[in-house]
């Protein structure tokens, strides 16, 4: 049997696209190379490391585990989506004041999963948060910088 | 990996297609296992039918005598589901040891079960619940005790290629009834379970003596476990450590957890198993004396 295309339809980043994708492609793939969005990264393509997660209908998820179709009509935010033109958000900027990057490879994920949480918790507690960030994993940093940037975040009353 | 991709909106056209593609074809919803498997050629099919397009599966309800949970419900829904804390407090308690957040919001209870893992966390805590799951085919649905759908690892009675589990119920559990999920892995997220233990408690009238106990374990055995001898052995003793300690040893007499390279040797599991369920039955008879 062939393999059918489907034309896909999703909202990323604020923006409708529709892209032909083969039956069998997942969700980070079409991200990554039929939309260029490279910033989602594929660290262990086996939902085991959290560098492709990106936030669909509101709620983190592992894009090398969800089949692209699903994204139908769904809307997606990546790495991408976060920053308004040069000026990065809140959580890019705890990043980088906190020195929670090192190489950098896991940040995307980490930053989504923990806009994810932020999103419908502003004020989470310490613990919220490891919740929200145990599927991301990080070789560099310790984990230290990265759970002080998001608190920084998440004690600041302006939202 | 698959050749075609369609998202019925009914159990009934889900059910059509797997017929039009004879046994070709799977079902599959959160798909956290069943991509892995597709990926690394452990199963093939020509045609995935994504079930999460179906209205009306995501429910949890009471509905009389049961507590329902449609075929979509996720772990996260799991996890945070008021009515669920409030009965079956060991089930939201294991949804959210399930994997990481990323994985609980898209997997689901359902496929969990018809995945058939004798480890995965939410087929034993169904175990202790006496859950039984509806099974829906050309012909009709019918409900079916969950714990006889395993057949091995990995092999389940329903046939995700030809018929659809639309639903898990399990009784309403009485008054004077608790329950406690206990679970050790390397970690606390990402990670399968070195054991699990589900134990559901009810006491007599006079809170103190064991009227009804159940308990899961896994994984010790080729399907989720249910400790029959253990619970034999708890009905009608004092609900206190003494009692826990000695059905800690039966448990562990009757499942024989065994050496795996990957996670833990027998000794070790051995003694950890003891421990779980202890903890299991003192938490879980605390709660149904109301102390918790
Ligand atoms: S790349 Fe998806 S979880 Fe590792
Ligand atoms: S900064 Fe290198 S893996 Fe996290």
């Amino acid at each position: 049997m062939e393999v059918k295309t489907y034309p896909l339809t999703m909202t990323v980043n604020g923006r409708q696209v529709t892209v032909q994708v083969e039956a069998d492609e997942l969700l980070v793939d079409v991200i990554r190379d039929r939309l260029g969005l490279t910033g989602t990264k594929i660290g262990c393509n086996e939902g085991e490391c959290g560098a492709c997660t990106v936030i669909m209908d509101g709620q983190a998820v592992l894009s090398c585990l969800i089949p692209a179709l699903r994204a139908q009509g769904r809307e997606i935010i990546t790495i991408e989506g976060l920053s308004d033109g040069e000026t990065l958000h809140p959580l890019q900027q705890a990043f980088v004041e906190h020195g929670a990057v090192q190489c950098g490879y896991c940040i995307p994920g980490f930053i989504l999963s923990a806009k994810a949480l932020l999103d419908v918790n502003p004020h989470p507690d310490r613990e919220q948060i490891k919740e929200a960030i145990a599927g991301n994993l990080c070789r560099c940093t310790g984990y230290v910088k990265i759970l002080e940037a998001i608190e920084a975040v998440a004690q600041r009353t302006d939202g | 990996m698959w050749q075609a991709y369609e998202m019925p909106t009914s159990v009934e056209e889900a059910l059509a297609i797997l017929a039009r593609y004879d046994g070709r074809a799977r079902l599959i919803a959160g798909g956290t296992d069943l991509i892995l498997e597709l990926q690394q050629g452990k199963r093939q099919v020509e045609c995935l039918v994504d079930v999460t397009r179906i209205p009306g599966l995501d429910r949890i309800e009471r509905q009389g005598d049961w507590i329902v949970l449609g075929a979509g419900v996720t772990f996260r829904q799991i996890k945070d589901s008021p009515l669920l804390k409030e009965h079956a407090r060991l089930l939201p308690e294991a949804a959210a040891t399930v994997g990481a957040l990323q994985i609980q919001t898209v997997a689901t209870l359902a496929g969990n079960v018809v995945n058939a893992m004798p480890a995965a966390d939410g087929s034993v805590a169904l175990v202790a619940l006496d859950a039984e799951a509806e099974i829906a085919a050309q012909q009709g649905r019918v409900w079916k005790p969950v714990i006889e759908l395993f057949r091995g690892p990995g092999e389940s009675a329903v046939d995700p290629s030809r018929e659809m589990l639309t639903a898990i119920r399990f009784p309403v559990p009485g008054p004077r009834h608790g329950s406690a999920w206990e679970r050790i892995g390397r970690r606390k997220a990402l990670v399968l379970p070195i054991l699990n233990c589900a134990v559901s408690i009810t006491l007599n009238a006079d809170h103190r003596t064991i009227e009804q106990a159940r308990i899961g374990l896994g994984p010790v055995a080729p399907i989720p476990f249910r400790a029959r001898e253990t619970e034999a052995f708890l009905v009608g003793r004092p609900a206190e450590e003494e009692t826990f300690t000695q059905a800690a040893e039966i448990a562990a007499g009757e499942a024989q957890p065994r050496s795996s390279l990957l996670r833990a040797s027998k000794e070790y599991r051995t003694e950890v198993l003891k421990v779980l369920v202890r903890q299991g039955l003192t938490r879980a008879v605390a709660q149904a004396q109301g102390m918790s």
